[in-house]
């Protein structure tokens, strides 16, 4: 909520081997986290029921037992990230339109360029796109988020 | 007759932070006029011209409304429905 996605670098790399893994269509998926940390622990590649390059979506059973696991655990979609396939990682209007998680950071990769990624984070709520900056970790632990095993000194 | 509604986190301002709340209906369309009742917006949040929105999902226990009758879905005592807005885009 402090304007600045920190995330591990394994979980960046996941998110981009998923999009280059569904590439041309569009990938997606949640990276979970502990309710109030804003701190994304656990990957979840899901299914994109669109298998669209231009669309992508939840499927309807998957998004419920996503959601009750999630409930579950006391965990929140900490990251949202989907890939754009031919054009640049920033929100479609259908992506503002359709963001229904004000805390959640929006992640967008896009793989138009074989060689290069880009990956940027936003914040979209009530259809204002703000977008933060990604701050790469190879741990929490000396991240001032409160992590992985070991806390920050005070 | 109560049954149990879970609320998403972004129509939470519509039930006063509540995760859960309780509403009474046969159908989901009674269930949704009832909640509206004692929490003013939410339908308008769901319905558009009779129907549920396409990106908002509902589900009387484990089914999806959209394959058991929409907005006419038979809803009871003990049932929980879950609200969840689609995670989709372009």
């Amino acid at each position: 909520m402090d304007g600045v996605l920190v995330i591990r670098r394994d979980l960046v790399e996941a998110m981009v081997a998923h999009a280059r893994r569904d590439h041309p269509d569009e990938a997606c998926g949640v990276i979970a986290g502990p309710e109030g940390s804003d701190r994304p622990e656990r990957f979840i590649p899901m299914v994109n029921a669109a298998r669209s390059p231009t669309f992508f979506e939840f499927e309807s059973g998957d998004l419920l037992r996503l959601y009750r696991e999630m409930a579950g655990n006391d965990e929140v979609p900490v990251v949202i990230y989907h890939s754009h396939t031919a054009t640049e990682a920033y929100p479609s209007r259908t992506d503002v339109s359709l963001a229904s998680e004000p805390e959640a950071h929006y992640v967008l990769v896009s793989t138009r360029d074989p060689m290069e990624h880009e990956l940027r984070s936003y914040r979209i709520v009530e259809g204002g796109v703000t977008e933060e900056p990604v701050e790469v970790v190879e741990s929490y632990m000396f991240a001032h988020t409160g992590a992985d095993d070991v806390p920050d000194c005070r | 007759m109560a049954v149990s509604v879970s609320i998403p986190t972004i129509l939470r301002t519509h039930t006063d932070g509540a995760k859960t709340v309780e509403a009474s209906g046969g159908t989901l369309a009674q269930l949704i006029d009832d909640l509206d009742g004692r929490y003013l917006g939410i339908k308008a949040r769901l319905v558009t011209d009779g129907s549920l929105h396409r990106f908002v999902n509902v589900y009387v226990n484990d089914e999806d409304v959209r394959f058991s009758g929409g907005l006419q879905a038979a809803v009871a005592d003990g049932d929980t429905v879950t609200i969840l807005p689609a995670v989709a885009g372009g």
